[in-house]
């Protein structure tokens, strides 16, 4: 025989105050545990759609970003002519490209940010096939004009459509804005590759990294094999995808470390009001559940109500806390990566999977809180229970 | 002090939820802590930073270099005493996960600018002499068991991608508190003679010491001035400044800090609340007793008072207890990638401050409930 769960509905709502309590203390954790993993996934998942399988990162050997990278022009040259690499109507698809950073104000707080700033061929739409110019059009080589990432556009002051902006010791006209998916290029500017290393008074012999498209994601092996074989080449062959999702680990490795140390520990907390909720809503219906025992409902039975009613309370708490959070989803905020000192745009990721992981750690929390006291409501003896006032 | 009894045996009638409660309170405190310390190692670039010291980089961006001529022009402006010049290495220690910031460094200088990171003087003479020496901050020494004699090798892409094996002549430490004891010094003499063309002869920044921290101003001016409409523009500020523009970037970390401080705050203050709530009504005919044998209404909210008070004092020692302890724990497990985690007095002062305030808050509604009731009704509510 079981115990009817309007019964548990009912002790619920009439032991409201307490019921609040340990539901916030669910929902705070659960909250701040989605809220923290969004933020790293949304980290990690803003770096790692920069790059394409189709895509190869060609740098120096050893470097371990394209910041410490460097390419010279002969070595381009020769890699440009690899086997695996997609050919377009005006040649390989090869872009030689330099990262530079510039400090350009961030329109929040009015301080400067490093802003990556990179110097592209331009056949780069047809190498990075995912971004798009959405606004105006592409620069034209050989002219001081740059296009920016959509980020950069409302994260940075002065970058907007048409507006002139000083980077290096020349004037750059803003002519478009590029859509790149929500990757970390939308938080770049970028320009004609030979102008700004003019403007920045770099040798334009020399490039950070030099991106390829591949014939296909499978001809990497050959092209990895054909460069590192030469000995005229010191370069590492990376797939895009997985120079990228590398850039992400140190930031996603700091807010995953440390948002769950906070869930963690408010995971006890939030455990401890539980039972402290629970073991009170036993100790006040020492009569009803010795009355319940009396007419003839087994201690499982009492253990199996008890347990329903905490995994209620966490139900809702975990329910809660997920609403609270979910505004949260695409809001965009920035950061600097740790990895390339660079200002990075990136949004708060909420899927349904973390949602679902959110309410699980509610309901363990739940099981964990109410199993205890469901025990203790179980064991008491139904003649002194009775007798209690 | 003579009701001490009372308030005891009273706290210990339900051993249970006496546990759970200053559990629940030690945890916040915890978390409280914790927070605390996080967010003040995201700021700690500024508040230790030197006021009497100027960061010079190049105008155009943080990764352009500067030539090292700048340094003499530098050194004629009045007000400045001392200038040194680093370099950014980036090099990788086994591997990329082992980072620590790696400085070259201009021996001649270094000391007369950043007065307050000591090396023992034989460790540095030793240092000065030694081409391939290395001279490591305190924490990273401890993090990777380095002793002095060892060999650290550091892949580098700026020597043609092969690794060097520096030798650790010496360790640093702060005298400041708090300060940076993770840096890795290298000499800029080795680094200048195998750096590439566009490299050599420059620096990545310079960083200037002044006579009186009220010339920085004026002589942050000066220096901008000197290098205006050169091919290299400066951009200089005040150390804390340039801590300051870094910090800024890492955007609403500090936002989402204080988000969550706030939401522990209020979900310990409704814990602890409804505990003395429960407590107090289920005690309602004892205190009308009391209230009736002629305690004044002022005793009873006292009793209640000093009950959630000691609830709220033994749970924030017991949490400060364990910050503590765990804190150097995750400190350790996130090194490289925040300056260190420190507890510091003033924090452990705040926390049992805080406690306290809380324990006042949660007892003092349930108390006032006590000290207003009215005996009559409550004596006849069984």
């Amino acid at each position: 025989m079981t115990i009817p769960i309007v019964y548990n509905i009912r002790s619920v709502a009439a032991r409201w105050t307490s019921t609040i309590v340990a539901v916030a203390g669910i929902a705070g954790t659960v909250g701040v545990f989605i809220a923290m993993l969004s933020l790293a996934r949304g980290f990690k998942a803003t770096l790692v759609s920069s790059g394409s399988a189709d895509n190869a990162l060609i740098t120096r050997a050893g470097a371990t970003s394209e910041m410490t990278s460097g390419v010279a022009i002969d070595s381009v040259k020769i890699i440009q002519d690899a086997p695996g690499i997609a050919r377009g109507p005006a040649g390989p698809l090869v872009t030689p490209e330099a990262v530079l950073m510039a400090p350009i104000p961030l329109r929040s707080t009015g301080t400067d940010a490093n802003v990556e700033l990179r110097g592209v061929s331009p056949n780069v739409l047809a190498i990075r096939s995912n971004i798009k110019i959405k606004e105006g059009r592409m620069f034209q080589p050989g002219l001081n004009e740059v296009i920016v990432g959509k980020n950069a556009t409302t994260t940075y002051s002065g970058l907007t459509l048409g507006n002139t902006i000083s980077l290096g010791s020349a004037r750059w006209q803003v002519v478009g804005i590029f859509d790149a998916g929500g990757s970390s290029f939308d938080s770049e500017v970028w320009g004609d590759a030979h102008l700004l290393n003019g403007a920045y008074k770099r040798p334009d012999t020399l490039s950070q990294s030099v991106t390829v498209h591949l014939t296909s994601p499978a001809a990497l092996q050959q092209l990895k094999d054909s460069l590192t074989s030469d000995p005229r080449l010191n370069v590492d062959v990376t797939r895009e995808i997985d120079y990228y999702s590398k850039q992400s680990t140190r930031m996603t490795t700091l807010i995953t470390t440390l948002g769950g140390f906070v869930a963690a520990i408010m995971a006890i907390g939030a455990v401890f009001g539980a039972l402290n909720t629970m073991y009170s809503a036993v100790a006040e219906r020492g009569r009803e559940i010795a009355t319940m025992r009396a007419l003839g409902f087994g201690a499982a039975a009492v253990i199996i109500s008890f347990s329903i009613e905490a995994l209620l309370i966490s139900f809702v708490g975990g329910g809660i806390g997920c609403l609270a959070v979910l505004p949260l989803n695409g809001l965009t905020t920035s950061t600097m990566n740790f990895q390339t000192f660079s200002n990075l745009a990136f949004a708060f990721k909420i899927t349904p999977e973390l949602l679902a992981k959110g309410i699980l750690f509610a309901l363990v929390m739940g099981v964990i809180g109410g199993l205890l006291p469901a025990i203790r409501a179980a064991r008491l003896p139904v003649a002194t229970a009775l007798r209690e006032l | 002090m003579k009701f001490s009894g009372l308030i005891f045996a009273n706290l210990f009638r339900k051993k249970l939820r006496l546990i759970l409660t200053i559990g629940s309170f030690a945890i916040a405190l915890v978390l409280f802590t914790f927070l605390a310390v996080v967010k003040s190692a995201f700021s700690r670039g500024t508040e230790i930073a030197g006021a009497d010291r100027l960061v010079v980089v190049n105008r155009i961006g943080l990764t352009q270099l500067l030539p090292i001529s700048h340094r003499d022009k530098i050194l004629t402006i009045p007000g400045v005493k001392a200038v040194t010049h680093n370099h950014w290495f980036g090099g990788v220690y086994q591997d990329e996960k082992n980072f620590f910031p790696q400085f070259v460094i201009d021996p001649e200088n270094q000391r007369q600018v950043m007065t307050e990171l000591v090396v023992p003087e034989d460790q540095w003479n030793n240092f000065v002499k030694d081409r391939m020496g290395a001279i490591a901050g305190a924490r990273t020494a401890t993090r990777f068991h380095w002793k002095i004699g060892d060999r650290i090798p550091i892949k580098t892409t700026l020597y043609g991608g092969r690794s060097s094996e520096f030798n650790l002549d010496g360790i640093y430490h702060s005298e400041r508190p708090g300060g940076d004891e993770s840096q890795f010094w290298l000499q800029w003499k080795y680094f200048d003679e195998n750096a590439p063309a566009p490299v050599k002869s420059t620096a990545g920044w310079y960083v200037v010491k002044l006579n009186s921290p009220d010339d920085a101003v004026r002589v942050a001016k000066a220096i901008d001035e000197k290098f205006a409409n050169s091919s290299f523009e400066t951009k200089s500020e005040t150390e804390s400044a340039f801590a300051a523009g870094f910090a800024k970037q890492f955007g609403n970390i500090e936002l989402l800090i204080l988000t969550i401080g706030a939401v522990v705050f209020f979900t310990l203050l409704l814990v602890t609340g409804n505990t003395m709530a429960i407590s107090v009504r289920e005690r309602v005919g004892e205190l009308a007793v009391l209230k009736a044998i002629g305690f004044s209404g002022r005793a009873v909210l006292f009793f209640v008072l000093a009950e959630s008070v000691v609830i709220a004092l033994v749970g924030g020692l017991l949490g400060l207890t364990l910050a503590y302890l765990t804190i150097p724990v995750i400190g350790l497990a996130l090194a490289g990638l925040l300056p260190p985690l420190i507890l510091s007095k003033s924090l452990l002062t705040m926390g049992v401050g805080f406690a306290v305030v809380v324990g006042v808050i949660s007892g003092l509604l349930p108390g006032i409930g006590a000290m207003r009731m009215r005996v009559v009704n409550a004596l006849r509510r069984v």
